[in-house]
């Protein structure tokens, strides 16, 4: 079955299968930043934006988001990039393989919610697991790129 | 120092943030065959026969491999030095499939929907056998679970398969039946630990390629990609100087990566095909048929003087490997020689028994390697002890406990897998953390216990630890160094970034010395053609052991800069990093010296080389504090505040450390309170999904406070010691004895869960 989607601002058209999830789509072209974790939407390593919202991708048929718009970190790379110096200023960059996942939710979460409490930021991430950093520091990064943004 | 004890961001931080491809499977061929794995259903069964015509004749199936394609040559996955300390018990495929989820054979086809509509076509007739599924009675089961003649032991470790027992140990320091008669109180009580599972985020993944130079070349993500090479030709009896190794970002091990999953079945399809192949694990395949923390029972016995004089320890232990025995002995061995110094003003000590073989999942390396298991046991039964004692548990330990200057026989007697090595704890801040943390968490205010309301007690509870820095005459790292043109460095390592960062602090370590900037040296890790040997990342020895070889070659590389340098300004020099100032007045700046070299006169490569092996191995210490509050009505409870005080030496980079501790602390509080492999009576594993094993997420972690003592490790690079295995070692016991604080429920067996709580308070009720 043929596809539209427009990934990060460009139209691309793909054949695929009925049964092929987004995150496989997404991988097979390239797109290596989103990644599988756990296979059935408990980890958070494969989030996408979908239309702006955070969606794991390997649980969303691609048929599903066709004519729908995709963000992966690539979209977003200009908040990635200062994002990703708070981690590093806070130590909070170990295996990185969330990490890109991590930039995508926290960028449709101050779209959604611009001043978040310390506990509306645990809870919109409570889906991004991580088994590297003890979330502290990433908390602490988190944080401080909002008050430096915003 | 200008850059060690710094706090630089990681090095790839921004490259990794922005999804540039990094992992293993970014690196896959694009039109990799897809291999998987068809996996047992029984917990022990023989495979009477398989007939894999049926996925053969399917379209797009390349190959299927069966025992019947390899030669019988048992191995251990372990991923350890060798001769390894770990049995040779394990073939690429068997007759017997020994754990649900055991390697039956294997299919590789053009995609992964034709290669599992291939494993479902594959018919298997098993013969069923009794499955052993209790640890306890696995000695002298009249089911064995290793009956094949070939398997052996490297050196001896107590391998007795016809008994079930893939390792024994014993040793005594004194006579502790004795010294045990004399003491004023005795306690003796038993302690278990559960399986845990590592959960790093990025699944076990390999591919394989024969690249234009007819070498077989892996991406994996592993922690010991010169061991995997090693066990890759060992296995296949393929020259080792065919295989190269690569290992790239890593997401996440903790032990789990040390040993080998799918490389030696990537291997073989791509030799056989000669086309790019790989292998990703589903999570459910990381859960079941990888490898999980050794389960253990610990029978304790303390002996103390009434004056809190600690006197002797009898400590018994039984462990679970599981089906095969990775690590079998040396975990085991870690309960013991990374638990029991701690105390070490004993005048007896004993520490024996057995590592047994079960129908389980394979025990594996897993952060904390032992420790943690003894820790949860010996630190729960010291506050025990001190309960019969009416005596303070802080001033018990700080009249027992390690302290700078001492030693413990221990060290001498017990290795890994071999004798130990005497050493003086020259670094040793365990008093200053315990004093540290007493203040942080407000222990004078809480202890033991604060009722907030009627049915709320905040309690308080801590441990101690300590850990190692690499195993001494075993573990060797080693470093290159290489001066480009424009003055700039590469250093290559044998050593495993897999998350941890060691990629920045060993770049920390090599610009401090060579008066750099860390953006100087650009770094090139664990590639097996193209880096220097290094064991890789395990038994925290990374910092230690390779920092010291990195040290050593930017010495090297400075000393080769200045002789140069005097050549060219033909005069003494002093070098600051940038600029060689003569004698006779004459500069020269590194840049030009390094064009000179290349370009101009005296052309040569400037190169260094040096390798480290420990000749001792300084534990990091910390003391763990924690703080919870605790609702006796239902038996749950909230960790308010973790608070860790570290001894690990200097901190190459004191961000990063922390997160290693962290990191570490809410591991070990995932297996204190939320983790647990279940098996269920058939031998299936419940908790395959992240559904039903539960890790923290950040909605459990309220606050963690994390210090580091001030200290200097004269034997490591600029006064460090390791620091990623000790914050993981103190959770279980110190949440174990803050519970006890608030309710007088004493936990006996890990996990702590609100249900053991309130049947504890039932039972005292009674």
């Amino acid at each position: 079955m043929r596809v539209s989607l427009t990934i990060n601002g460009d139209v691309k058209a793909f054949d695929v299968s009925i049964e092929e999830y987004l995150l496989d789509t997404l991988r097979k072209h390239n797109y290596k930043s989103v990644r599988r974790g756990c296979d059935n939407t408990t980890c958070g390593a494969c989030t996408v934006l979908l239309d702006g919202k955070p969606v794991p991708s390997c649980s969303i048929l691609t048929v599903r988001a066709d004519q729908h718009e995709i963000t992966t970190v690539e979209g977003i790379a200009k908040e990635a990039e200062r994002l990703s110096e708070y981690f590093g200023h806070e130590g909070a960059d170990q295996c990185g393989y969330c990490n890109p996942s991590i930039a995508l939710t926290v960028h449709a979460m101050l779209l959604e919610n611009p001043k978040p409490t310390d506990e509306d930021i645990k809870k919109y991430l409570v889906g991004n697991l991580c088994r590297c950093t003890g979330y502290e520091g990433q908390f602490r990064a988190i944080k401080k790129y909002m008050e430096d943004e915003l | 120092m200008n850059v060690v004890n710094q706090s630089h961001p990681s090095i790839d931080g921004k490259g990794i943030m922005m999804g540039k491809k990094a992992y293993t499977d970014d690196f896959a061929e694009p039109d990799s065959l897809i291999v998987k794995v068809l996996r047992s259903p029984h917990p022990y069964a023989r495979i009477v026969s398989i007939d894999t015509s049926k996925a053969n004749a399917l379209t797009g199936v390349e190959l299927v491999l069966t025992h019947k394609d390899f030669e019988r040559i048992p191995f251990t996955r372990a991923g350890q030095g060798y001769p390894e300390p770990s049995p040779h018990d394990k073939f690429v495929f068997d007759e017997y499939v020994r754990y649900v989820g055991d390697e039956v054979c294997a299919v590789a086809a053009q995609s992964e929907t034709i290669a599992n509509q291939a494993l479902e076509l594959i018919e298997v007739e098993y013969e069923v056998l009794e499955p052993v599924l209790d640890f306890e009675t696995a000695i002298d089961h009249e089911v064995v679970i290793h009956p094949e003649p070939e398997i052996h032991e490297m050196f001896p470790i107590g391998f007795k398969p016809k008994r079930n027992i893939a390792a024994q140990y014993s040793m005594e320091v004194g006579n502790v039946e004795e010294v045990l008669k004399t003491c004023d109180v005795v306690i003796s009580d038993t302690f278990y630990t559960q399986a845990q599972a590592h959960v790093m985020l990025e699944p076990h993944t390999v591919n394989a390629r024969i690249d234009y130079q007819n070498r077989l070349v892996l991406y994996s993500a592993t922690q010991t990609h010169v061991h995997v090479r090693r066990i890759i030709s060992q296995a296949l009896k393929y020259p080792l100087s065919k295989i190269r190794v690569i290992k790239p970002r890593v997401g996440g091990g903790f032990g789990g990566k040390q040993a080998i999953h799918g490389e030696i079945i990537v291997s073989k399809v791509t030799l056989l095909t000669g086309k790019p192949s790989k292998m990703v694990y589903t999570r459910k395949e990381v859960f079941e048929s990888s490898y999980s923390r050794h389960p253990m029972r610990f029978k304790m016995k303390l002996g103390a003087m009434k004056d809190g004089t600690l006197k002797a320890i009898d400590c018994q232990v039984l462990s679970d490997t599981g089906a095969y025995g990775e690590h079998a002995l040396t975990v085991f061995m870690v309960a013991g020689s990374k638990v029991l110094p701690l105390y070490n003003k004993v005048d007896a000590v004993k520490f024996y028994g057995d590592v047994v073989y079960t129908n389980h999942t394979p025990a594996g390396a897993f952060r904390g390697y032992g420790a943690i298991q003894g820790n949860y046991a010996l630190e729960s039964a010291v506050d025990m002890l001190c309960d019969e004692l009416k005596m303070d548990p802080i001033l018990f330990r700080q009249k027992n406990m390690m302290l700078e200057g001492e030693t413990s026989p221990i060290f001498e007697i017990m290795g890994e897998g071999t004798e130990g090595t005497a050493m003086i704890m020259e670094s040793c801040k365990l008093d200053y953390c315990v004093k540290r943390g007493l203040e942080l968490i407000d222990w004078k205010n809480k202890y033991p216990r604060v009722p907030l309301n009627k049915h709320i007690v905040k309690g308080v509870g801590m441990a101690i630890a300590m850990q190692g820095s690499g195993i001494p005459y075993i573990d060797m790292g080693a470093a290159t160094i290489k001066l480009n043109d424009d003055g700039f460095y590469n250093l290559m390592i044998g050593a495993t970034d897999i998350g941890q960062g060691s990629d920045t602090i060993l770049a920390q370590i090599a610009a401090e010395e060579l008066g750099a900037k860390l953006d100087q040296i650009i770094v090139y890790s664990s590639d097996s053609d193209l880096t220097p040997f290094d064991t890789g990342a395990y038994a925290s020895s990374t910092t230690y052991v390779s920092g010291n070889a990195v040290l050593n070659a930017a010495k090297q590389m400075k000393e080769l800069l200045i002789e140069e340098a005097q050549r060219a300004l033909d005069t003494e020099v002093s070098f600051d990093g940038v600029t060689f100032k003569g004698q006779n007045g004459k500069e020269i700046s590194l840049k030009e010296l390094s064009n000179r070299l290349y370009y101009n006169e005296d052309q040569k490569q400037l190169t260094s080389t040096a390798s480290y092996v420990g000749h001792k191995s300084p534990p990091p210490f910390m003391a763990g504090f924690v703080e919870v509050d605790v609702d006796i009505e239902t038996g749950e409870f909230d960790i308010i505040d973790y608070v860790s005080v570290v001894d690990c030496g200097v901190t190459i980079n004191p961000k990063l450390a922390q997160g290693q501790v962290e990191g570490g602390i809410v591991q070990g509080i995932g297996m204190a309170v939320y983790e647990d492999v279940k098996i269920s009576k058939t031998g299936k594993m419940i908790t395959n999904d992240l559904l039903n094993y539960r890790i923290p997420s950040r909605l459990e972690i309220n606050r963690l406070t994390t210090e580091f003592a001030k200290s200097y490790e004269t034997s490591g690079p600029f006064g460090a010691k390791s620091v990623g295995e000790i914050g993981i070692d103190t959770p279980p016991a110190a949440i174990a004895n803050a519970i006890y604080n608030a309710t007088g429920v004493r936990i006996k067996s890990l996990p702590i869960t609100p249900e053991k709580i309130l049947k504890g308070m039932k039972e005292r009720g009674r």
